[in-house]
């Protein structure tokens, strides 16, 4: 054994250990995360802890910014909305997305291609101009508010986005529709990589569609639940556009986000140094998230 | 034999986050951001004395910024543009246009770069232009003022609103930093259609425009069209109520030495605009509804009145032609002085480290004389102070009418600031509680309560920096 490893060139390696030489290679790429992500996080953690107006003289603030996000109201809002919005832009589209992959993966549709499409068709549209799609949905006479009135439920027609209790689940199903058909190709894929053998052995123990949806699918969906999980709740977190082009944040100050804060302080108030902080703390609460998600749902590896 | 290396791995591992600290100390020793303002002369030296001649200025490429990109004000900017080159074939102006929030958001690190315009469009009020003057970034505009007439030219009104105290503190005093090209109000639209099937006669009197809300309504139709999901046209509904009621006091509240706003007048125009929802002299679930829309929706003819500012004129007149008609919120009484919320459009000012600050006066002068105006004119453009070509347009046109309110409003001195201008949050504090009025949420007395809680935080700062930079005799230094 020993004289093996001595012929090897007398390197202490086992077979398959990285080498020092791989960060070469993955120099030029570290290199231009560093420029133009670390080094800007860097900044904006460090302007976090002061205040300054973009302009004059910043002054140092210790811990001030940081203290606000969790003493000043209109800090703890909009991350309170965001963690609500979350069911809109995270649970509910893998939940959906689960009850229609195991339903398109059970029967053989017609024109299976044709829905998927429609349904991922979300994904592919920028942002920008989902918001103002919905924005006219949405709107006192907009199609939804037709539709209703047309059915005989007029007395539920109201200006979605600006109610004060229903803007924000109205902004909140706008996320569930983009983002359900990303999570059910992402199942329909997973599903489809499940080995029939499993299917046939839960049928032959007598298992009924709901059992074997619960005993075979999901277990089996796991690393795909995962990644819906950590793409729609970072997608939900990092919501500004679809605010942005909707509400403002309004009305009064009921759909603000903590991404769409960092954008009106920074631009619109002159508060860079609170801006950075809240900027921040959404960054650290998605990498906490997403950490938990990947721990709890895809367990660890090995 | 594994042992050593999951060790020195271990310590690579820790030596990560120890980089990052490391890395993130260097950065917080470095210089810390902003500028002191001690950059409020640039090298184009000392006050100017004499009319600057930009043909002797040698070859010179003036560096613009502005956000005039909709119909109107593009045209007649570009045609100015053009002109002053022909006029002075050795100055180039390379014109950078974006969009108003496009500008407010890159205006502040273009200004404050190394190689900042020469000259650029400044927003009135304490976020932009004061943050601008405070820092020193923005080069007073005084001497030009002698130099040019720009004191005489204008009104005071609306020279004060380009006014800054020279230590940045104050705003609508002190320092003259920009002059602006084009006037602009809130007027009340009124679609002849609507009116004329409803019996309405255009108001004379607040009262009776108050009278034909009612008699729109019981025959069916929109009094007034107004959507607020932008949230900002509140504050122009909401201004010109309260205008209605005490249009000085509200002026001197936003020039920071006015009552403030737990007011009577606050409190009754706060609770006009509820009345108003309730009744459905506004369209319910305006809140839900976008300004462009609303405006869509006036001139499609789904409404009798529309409260907004003149720029919408042109795009209405495109959609009504003669149906449109336009005045100023009618007064109290028959014939009497106009009062609304109003101003001037964004401030053309000149940067401090401009390279060519007399070149870039007259451009400023060039673009505003009575000449510019008249171009403004044929653009549709209402210029700040309207020419010759104004006293041709036709006074029973819309144009005509729009031209006629502001000369009536500039005479009577009837121009109340916008509100936002107040406090540096003002705009958020006002939006947000109007949206909060209008929905039944807020009551008038809790509204008044959160704007005065917002202005007097801001006056109280106010005088702690009054008193900073005022040292009593007392103190040692």
């Amino acid at each position: 054994m020993k004289r093996l490893l001595n012929t090897a060139g007398g390197r202490r390696r086992a077979p398959g250990e990285p080498r020092a030489i791989g960060y070469l290679y993955i120099l030029p790429a570290l290199l231009l995360y560093a420029a133009f992500l670390l080094y800007p996080f860097g900044q904006a953690v460090w302007l976090s802890f002061v205040h300054w107006d973009g302009l004059t003289v910043a002054t140092s603030a210790g811990f001030d910014n940081y203290r606000d996000l969790f003493t000043d109201p209109a800090l703890r809002a909009p991350f309170a909305h965001a963690l609500l919005l979350l069911v809109f832009y995270s649970a509910l589209p893998v939940a959906i997305g689960l009850l229609l992959a195991a339903a398109l993966s059970r029967a053989r549709v017609r024109g299976m291609t044709f829905f998927r499409t429609v349904l991922f068709l979300p994904q592919v549209l920028a942002l920008v101009v989902v918001g103002v799609a919905w924005r006219s949905i949405l709107a006192p006479d907009g199609l939804l508010n037709d539709v209703l009135r047309a059915v005989g439920l007029g007395s539920l027609a109201r200006p979605w986005l600006g109610d004060y209790d229903w803007a924000l689940p109205a902004v909140g199903v706008v996320g569930t529709w983009v983002g359900t058909g990303l999570c059910m190709v992402l199942f329909l894929a997973g599903a489809q990589r499940i080995p029939r053998e499993l299917y046939e052995a839960a049928r032959m123990d007598g298992a009924g569609p709901v059992r074997e949806f619960f005993s075979v699918t999901l277990p089996g969906l796991r690393p795909q639940i995962a990644v819906a999980l950590t793409l729609t709740i970072v997608a939900g977190l990092r919501n500004f556009d679809l605010i942005y082009i909707t509400t403002s944040g309004g009305p009064g100050n009921t759909t603000s986000v903590p991404a769409y804060e960092v954008y009106h302080r920074a631009f619109e108030t002159n508060q860079v140094g609170s801006a950075a902080a809240v900027g921040v703390a959404l960054t650290v609460l998605i990498f906490v998230l997403t950490v938990t998600v990947s721990r709890l749902v895809e367990g660890r590896r090995s | 034999m594994g042992r050593p290396r999951t060790g020195s791995r271990g310590i690579r591992r820790r030596a990560v986050p120890a980089l990052l600290a490391a890395g993130l100390a260097l950065l917080a020793t470095a210089c810390v951001p902003g500028t002191d303002g001690s950059m409020a002369y640039g090298p184009g030296g000392g006050p100017a004395t004499a009319v600057p001649d930009p043909a002797k200025a040698g070859k010179v490429t003036l560096t613009v910024w502005d956000q005039e990109i909709r119909g109107g004000t593009n045209g007649e900017l570009e045609q100015l543009n053009k002109e002053f080159h022909r006029k002075y074939p050795n100055v180039t102006i390379k014109r950078v246009a974006r969009s108003f929030n496009d500008l407010k958001t890159t205006l502040k690190l273009a200004v404050s770069g190394n190689n900042p315009p020469d000259v650029i469009q400044a927003n009135q009020g304490y976020p932009d232009m004061v943050s601008f003057v405070r820092a020193g970034l923005l080069a007073p505009l005084d001497d030009y003022a002698g130099i040019y007439a720009w004191n005489t030219r204008y009104p005071n009104t609306l020279l004060n609103l380009n006014r800054v105290s020279a230590d940045g503190t104050d705003f609508g005093t002190g320092r003259l930093y920009g002059i602006s090209q084009t006037g602009e109000y809130i007027g009340l639209y009124y679609n002849k259609d609507v009116l004329a099937k409803a019996g309405v006669q255009p108001p004379r009197t607040w009262g009776e425009f108050t009278e034909s809300l009612a008699r729109l309504k019981d025959r069916g139709q929109q009094p007034i069209q107004f959507g607020n999901l932008d949230k900002y046209p509140a504050i122009h509904t909401f201004g010109v109520l309260q205008d209605q009621l005490a249009g000085a006091e509200a002026r001197d509240t936003v020039l920071g030495r006015g009552p403030g706003f737990d007011t009577a007048a606050t409190k009754d125009a706060a609770a006009t605009l509820a009345d108003w929802t309730k009744r459905g002299y506004l369209p319910k679930g305006a809140n839900g509804l976008g300004y462009d829309d609303a405006a869509k929706k006036f001139s499609s003819g789904d409404g009798g009145y529309l409260l907004t500012g003149t720029w919408q004129l042109a795009d209405l007149k495109k959609a009504m032609g003669d149906k449109l008609g336009m005045m100023t919120p009618p007064p109290a009484s028959a014939g009497a002085a106009p009062v609304t919320t109003g101003g001037q459009g964004l401030a053309w000012s000149i940067t401090s480290r401009s390279k060519h600050p007399e070149v870039a006066a007259a451009y400023l002068d060039f673009i505003t004389d009575e000449h510019a105006a008249d171009v403004m004119t044929a653009h549709g453009v209402l210029p700040a102070v309207p020419g010759a070509a104004a006293e041709r347009v036709k006074p029973d046109t819309v144009d005509g009418q729009m031209i006629a309110g502001w000369k009536r409003l500039s005479a009577a001195d009837g121009l109340v600031p916008y509100l936002d201008y107040s406090t540096p949050t003002f705009f958020d504090t006002i939006t947000a509680g109007l949206q909060g009025v209008i929905s039944g949420k807020t009551s008038p007395e809790a509204f008044a309560a959160t704007l005065q809680k917002d202005y007097g935080a801001f006056m109280r700062k106010q005088r702690e920096r009054h008193a900073a930079a005022t040292p009593s005799p007392a103190e040692p230094r």
